[in-house]
């Protein structure tokens, strides 16, 4: 299930950003996602205070070069899996 | 998630990316398949807090992420609150993995306060009596408790269950216990068999119906909670097709330091014959890491026998499990007995027969424990 545009998301409890040699990880319960470029553009979006789409016109300005609705797309696909591995909360 | 734009985005952290702590062996409980080996550490070997707050410096360092305090019972060390704060400060996530027990509302705030991420929560069944048969303590109101101050703290909380045959009918109303507390992830583990497990395994493996009712069951329930609670769930391995890849494989991601200061690549690699290990008194964890002759024994496919050394899932499974192809096949290089590409299989296959026998599992209505006892 794709997130609703208008909801906010937010880091869920236990989930937070850490750094390791100088790499940007997103640290959840038993387990560590390493964050890269977009990666890291959207989950310090995640809190509580921009909506869905807000997060995907800045990622769109951003990335400008790709396709507008290519990046869309893959924002919601990858909130839908941090929002499944229970790293999220959405706000409405 | 095979797009271009997407090409660095998820993957998991190189090694090593955990440290597990075990602070103590004492513990107020007796669980049947405790994961501490038989010969238990005494308190008086306990490494004191100054060491331990070096190590963290140390592992973080040494580029690792996690640090999962555990024992016997880490609330057992009356300077849990200060461990918490060192390993938070040196930069690690902090897991708490507890019974509960010692644990009031006041010392819960102090361990939110000083910087704990999660807490795994175990639970040994649903109803009381259960419970405490397992745990071999009257512990399941105390748990009851701990998990209503939880609703007020911003933490994140697993609530992790020991699966086995005298409470894997209980599934139900361990999810409708975690559905109404905090927890926003679940543990069904199901024992592995090492230690005080394997001493009592007759009486805790599960019949091959039950397994598989509670898979179809757990499935059904990871689709209704999908996004609310995760459901992860561990499988007894004697019923599965291939081995697990045991610690993400021998020396790649995890390291587990004793409460002596022992460290080790498992939880049970001491009763691997012929293996020492470093105390980190003597060595830092990153020489320990790459040079200790223990994490370099089973690294990598060189000591590997057939069929594992030509199998393509050699680098999924690594083998399976050292310790569990010492204690099944008498030998810790050997594949793992319970792979079904295993010379040893049968050995295996002829336990799970005798325990899905009609008559066996009347026997077990009332089996005799061997319980976990505590160190000196």
């Amino acid at each position: 299930m794709p997130p609703e545009l208008h909801s906010r998301p937010r880091l869920a409890p236990g989930c937070r950003l850490g750094e390791n040699s100088q790499q940007r990880v997103l640290l959840m319960p038993e387990r560590a996602l390493r964050l890269n470029g977009p990666s890291l553009e959207i989950v310090e979006r995640c809190d509580g205070q921009h909506t869905v789409e807000q997060i995907v016109r800045e990622l769109q300005k951003i990335y400008s070069q790709a396709a507008p609705q290519k990046v869309e797309q893959d924002i919601l696909g990858y909130l839908a899996l941090l929002e499944e591995r229970r790293a999220l909360d959405f706000e409405l | 998630m095979g797009s271009p734009f997407l090409l660095t985005m998820t993957s998991t952290i190189p090694n090593p990316l955990a440290l597990i702590a075990e602070l103590t062996h004492r513990c107020p409980l007796h669980c049947v398949y405790c994961s501490n080996p038989l010969e238990l550490q005494s308190r008086a070997g306990e490494l004191p807090t100054e060491i331990w707050c070096r190590v963290f410096k140390d592992a973080a360092e040494t580029g690792v992420l996690q640090i999962d305090f555990t024992g016997g019972e880490p609330l057992a060390r009356p300077d849990i609150v200060d461990l918490v704060r060192a390993a938070r400060s040196a930069g690690l996530y902090v897991n708490l993995i507890t019974s509960g027990l010692p644990l009031d509302e006041t010392r819960l705030a102090a361990l939110v306060e000083a910087g704990l991420d999660h807490m795994q929560l175990s639970f040994q069944g649903a109803r009381e009596e259960t419970a405490n048969e397992i745990s071999g303590a009257k512990s399941h109101t105390q748990k009851l408790r701990v998990l209503d101050w939880l609703r007020h703290r911003r933490l994140a909380v697993t609530l992790n269950f020991v699966i086995h045959r005298r409470n894997i009918d209980q599934l139900e109303e361990m999810l409708a216990l975690a559905e109404s507390s905090s927890a926003t992830r679940i543990e069904f583990a199901n024992v592995q068999y090492y230690g005080w497990a394997f001493a009592n395994r007759e009486n805790l493996l599960p019949t091959r119906e039950q397994l598989d009712h509670s898979v179809e069951f757990l499935k059904r329930e990871q689709q209704r909670l999908q996004g609310k609670i995760r459901i992860e769930f561990v499988v007894p391995d004697y019923y599965a097709t291939y081995p697990k890849p045991c610690m993400g494989g021998w020396g790649r991601k995890l390291m587990l330091i004793t409460p002596t200061g022992d460290v080790l690549p498992c939880h049970a690699a001491q009763v691997i014959p012929g293996l020492s290990f470093e105390n980190v008194k003597d060595h830092g964890l990153r020489d320990i890491w790459e040079q200790s002759a223990a994490f370099q024994r089973f690294r990598g496919e060189d000591w590997m026998q057939q069929p594992c050394k030509t199998c393509d899932r050699r680098e999924q499974d690594f083998g399976g499990c050292r310790c569990q192809a010492l204690l099944l096949a008498g030998n810790a290089a050997a594949t793992d007995p319970v792979c079904s590409l295993a010379p040893l299989r049968s050995k295996v296959d002829a336990l799970l027969a005798a325990i899905n026998t009609p008559t066996s599992v009347q026997n077990l209505t009332q089996p005799s424990w061997l319980y976990r006892s505590n160190p000196a």
